[in-house]
């Protein structure tokens, strides 16, 4: 029994920095509107800048005032970030900060590794809370009591900061209507500007606070990051008090989880999320939303297909494509196989996410089953390859016909969350389930055969299967099924209203793109020649996403530039210097700053301006507009 | 003159909607803009305060040229604005929902307390504690427009004001913007409600596709019946 008791208090204890991480998340996306995927990198600054400080400073006072100095400092850095690179993007469209802040997140895990190095460091235990409580033969560490109490002051603190200020009151009424309140007067700027920096001092808190608890290292904030998002999902986004009874949720099924169901004990947390958000879907303490208010300047310029000239010079391009066997080497063939198969996977999510609206945050499933079913195929079978081919992406297209039908009932944020959840899940079963996975050790030996196995050949294969799925999406794009998408896409309600089944069009297409997915992972198993459960993790995941958003989310090709570019960047980056992310991640920052339509969306507007001569107002600097009516 | 617009051309993405917009509004007075829906009343005021983002002219405020001003130090000039959506934050209480709108207290304008406003509208005051989500339409309306006066404005737009209320709060409204007239607040209101105007206003606009196309007193209006049945009638 009393072992009991210390697995829940001990999991109340980790409760107390999830929460404090958690609410600070929840309050920045409460009144920016931004995912702040970089809150788990602010997370592990604060750990390390108050590593450093209580290193340096002796005694009680040292090591709380560096506690609190770290949180601050980072807080600082926060706010610097803030003005300098969020507050440019505020009006770009949907997500684009997610990819900024993504960007961050990569420079910031390289520059840690650059200033403290690789190794993990083990903090000073915290003066006055050094030793352990004796309860019934179990022993608690006391600083675990003291984080336990901490919890619930930190809840106090901010609900009165929130409810009795008028710093408060002002957050609270810009959660609902930012343009509202400036037209009230308040100068939003330097709102955003407070609450990113309370909500980042909230996160470095956290982290400057589990020092004496565990090691400091450079992957601490993605392992965070995914939590935190759990949380704040589960207790309802911008929802305080939810992300308290969330986050002491989520640990305590980190507690008991290990012992009641060890199988499944990573997915326990997703099973639990995915059930609150299917059950409620706006989290235990959220408030349903409005259905956001679509930007209509986002659609300024119809999408049109291709004119025959634009047809031709993609031909050309294809064709000038194919001949790379003839003058490139195998090393360079190889990395144009992997290039080719990415176009497939982040055109299969571009189809989603633009033309459905439905950001995917777990895309990478259906690309790993896809993967996952060729390796069973060939493995286990022993099918001949081009019926692996076939038939292997259908494991992706069962996966996403399954989860779609989930997902689709959910919308935004919430919607990406989901699928995240379902990523996850999936990869935890390729992960544990080692007799039918091979687990971590993945599946090996899969190899193209004879007539696919050069990497000419291959290259060949991949370029076709790339082109032609390009192709047929881009033809669905313009069919009338693209149209009802587009309808559910631009207004969920009106589409409804003439007819359009909304749901099962978003499911189809959710299932389209799983699909598409899977073929390009049934192609990624046999380049490689092997199966792991990384290509269904989080981090292939935002590699897609960052591909669509770097092309352009509201351009039909984006998708396919944004890959050749992102890949071929990344491949070369990572042979060329150590500190790979952090070139790849301020070159993110750059192009999100610089061209906040992504490149695809550069080049148009580029080529439109000199067709047209000077429309109203320039389309880069225009801020969305709300609704026209 | 108080509020002089001159030129105010405005865009939602490639839709041109406002053309040429030009009007006055003198110290203290009261100026009506009417139009059907559609017409740009609402259009126009979003403009003024720098809520439409692709907007050219020129806004004069007290001498002030505010026309490529932030949207929230126009309003701190004193240029008070009440959407035609209310706009309440649902979430917040009454009380809390005048605090966002609370500015210093200004040289040329009248100070609103909460006092003062809830003797202006005595519905408010019996309800200080109530979510702004739990209130009826014509709650809402006087707590949009308290809420507004909170920040001091020697100016207000009010965006029709009458719509979709009950004949006996309309009749409060017209007491409450006659009140507001008294203590010196000069007022633009938007209206479809030719009959509603007339109660108050000193002086009428008529807005059609975005096109200013008559100016005048009430007087003058009433002597132009064509006009008023060509673009007003029901």
């Amino acid at each position: 029994m009393a072992f009991y008791v210390v697995q829940l208090l001990t999991g109340l204890a980790s409760a107390a920095s999830l929460f404090l991480v958690a609410s600070g998340l929840s309050i920045i996306f409460g009144v920016t509107r931004i995912v702040n995927f970089a809150h788990g990198a602010f997370y592990m600054i604060g750990a390390y800048i108050a590593f450093t400080l209580s290193e340096r400073f002796s005694g009680a006072f040292g090591f709380w005032g560096s506690i609190v100095a770290a949180a601050l400092a980072v807080a600082l850095i926060g706010v610097i970030v803030e003005m300098v690179l969020l507050r440019r993007i505020y009006h770009a469209p949907e997500l684009f900060q997610l990819l900024a802040t993504f960007g961050l997140t990569l420079m910031v895990e390289d520059l840690v590794v650059l200033i403290w190095g690789p190794d993990d460091l083990v903090g000073r235990r915290a003066p006055g809370f050094k030793g352990a409580i004796d309860f019934f033969g179990q022993n608690i560490p006391s600083y675990d009591l003291f984080l336990i109490v901490l919890g619930p002051v930190v809840l106090g603190i901010l609900w009165l900061l929130f409810q009795r200020t008028r710093w408060g009151v002002l957050v609270r009424a810009a959660t609902q209507d930012r343009d509202m309140v400036a037209a009230l007067g308040v100068n939003q700027k330097w709102l955003f500007t407070s609450v990113f920096a309370v909500g980042v001092f909230l996160a470095a808190l956290g982290g400057a606070l589990q020092i004496p608890r565990d090691a400091v290292h450079h992957a601490m904030d993605l392992r965070i990051i995914v939590e935190v998002f759990v949380v704040v999902v589960i207790g309802g986004l911008g929802s305080i008090v939810g992300a308290f009874v969330a986050a002491v949720l989520v640990s305590e099924l980190n507690a008991f989880g290990i012992l009641i169901f060890p199988k499944i004990s990573i997915i326990l947390v997703f099973l639990v999320m995915a059930v609150v958000l299917i059950v409620r879907p706006w989290g235990l303490f959220g408030k349903p939303e409005a259905p956001a208010r679509r930007t209509p300047g986002l659609t300024v310029n119809p999408w049109r297909p291709l004119t025959s000239n634009e047809r031709l010079a993609a031909l050309a391009t294809l064709v000038i494509a194919a001949t790379l066997p003839l003058f490139a080497g195998n090393y360079a063939l190889t990395v144009g196989s992997e290039i080719a198969i990415f176009v497939i996977f982040a055109v299969s999510l571009h189809f989603l996410m633009s033309v459905g609206g439905l950001a995917s945050f777990g895309h990478a499933a259906y690309f790993g089953l896809g993967a996952y079913g060729v390796a069973f195929l060939a493995k286990m079978a022993g099918l001949p390859m081009i019926v692996c081919l076939l038939l292997g992406p259908l494991l992706g297209c069962m996966g996403a016909a399954v989860f779609g039908f989930f997902a689709v009932q959910l919308s935004g944020v919430y919607f990406a969350m989901l699928t995240l959840a379902f990523a996850q899940i999936v990869w935890s079963i390729a992960f544990q389930w080692v007799s039918v996975t091979g687990g971590d050790n993945g599946i090996l030996g899969v190899w193209p055969e004879k007539w696919a196995a050069s990497p000419s050949h291959f290259y060949w294969l991949a370029l076709g299967v790339a082109a032609l799925v390009t192709i047929a999406l881009r033809a669905m794009v313009f069919s009338p099924f693209g149209y009802a998408l587009r309808a559910t896409r631009d207004s969920l309600l009106r589409s409804e209203a003439i007819g359009i089944n909304a749901k099962r069009i978003q499911w189809t297409a959710f299932v389209i793109a799983g699909t598409t997915a899977g073929i390009g992972g049934a192609l990624f198993a046999y380049l490689k020649g092997s199966v792991f459960p990384d290509n269904l993790g989080i981090s292939l995941s935002v590699d897609a996403l960052v591909m669509v958003l770097l092309g352009g989310v509201e351009t039909v090709s984006g998708a396919v530039i944004g890959a050749i570019v992102y890949k071929a960047l990344n491949i070369w980056l990572v042979s060329q210097t150590d500190l790979s992310k952090l070139v790849l991640g301020g070159f993110i920052v750059l192009i999100v700053v610089v061209f906040p339509k992504g490149i695809v969306g550069m080049l148009e507007m580029l080529a439109q301006r000199r067709r047209k001569t000077s429309p109203p107002g320039s389309p880069l600097l225009a801020k969305p507009i709300e609704s026209a009516e | 003159m108080k509020l002089t617009v001159q030129d105010l051309n405005s865009h939602y993405g490639p839709a041109h909607i406002l053309f040429d917009i030009g009007f006055e509004v003198g110290q203290g007075e009261v100026v009506a803009l009417l139009g059907r829906n559609g017409a740009g009343k609402s259009t126009t005021f979003r403009s003024i305060v720098g809520l439409v983002a692709q907007r050219s002219g020129r806004i004069m405020f007290e001498g002030k040229d505010v026309s490529v001003r932030p949207t929230h130090e126009i309003v701190r000039e004193g240029l008070g604005y009440v959407p035609e959506e209310r706009r309440i934050f649902t979430d917040l209480t009454v009380e809390e929902n005048l605090e966002v709108g609370r500015q210093p207290k200004r040289p040329n304008a009248p100070y609103w307390t909460r006092d003062k406003l809830f003797t202006l509208f005595p519905n408010l005051g019996e309800m200080k504690n109530r979510p702004g989500g739990r209130m009826s339409g014509g709650e809402q309306q006087m707590l949009t427009i308290a809420r507004t006066l909170m920040g001091n404005p020697s100016l207000v737009l009010l965006d029709e004001p009458s719509e979709g209320l009950s004949p006996k709060i309309v009749e409060q409204m017209v007491d409450a913007i006659r009140t507001m007239k008294k203590e010196g607040v000069s007022i633009v209101v938007s209206e479809q409600n030719l009959h509603f105007a007339r109660l108050i206003s000193d002086r009428a606009y008529i807005i059609e596709r975005g096109r200013i196309c008559f100016g005048g007193t009430m007087a003058e209006l009433d002597a132009r019946p064509d006009i008023r049945d060509a673009h007003l009638s029901l």
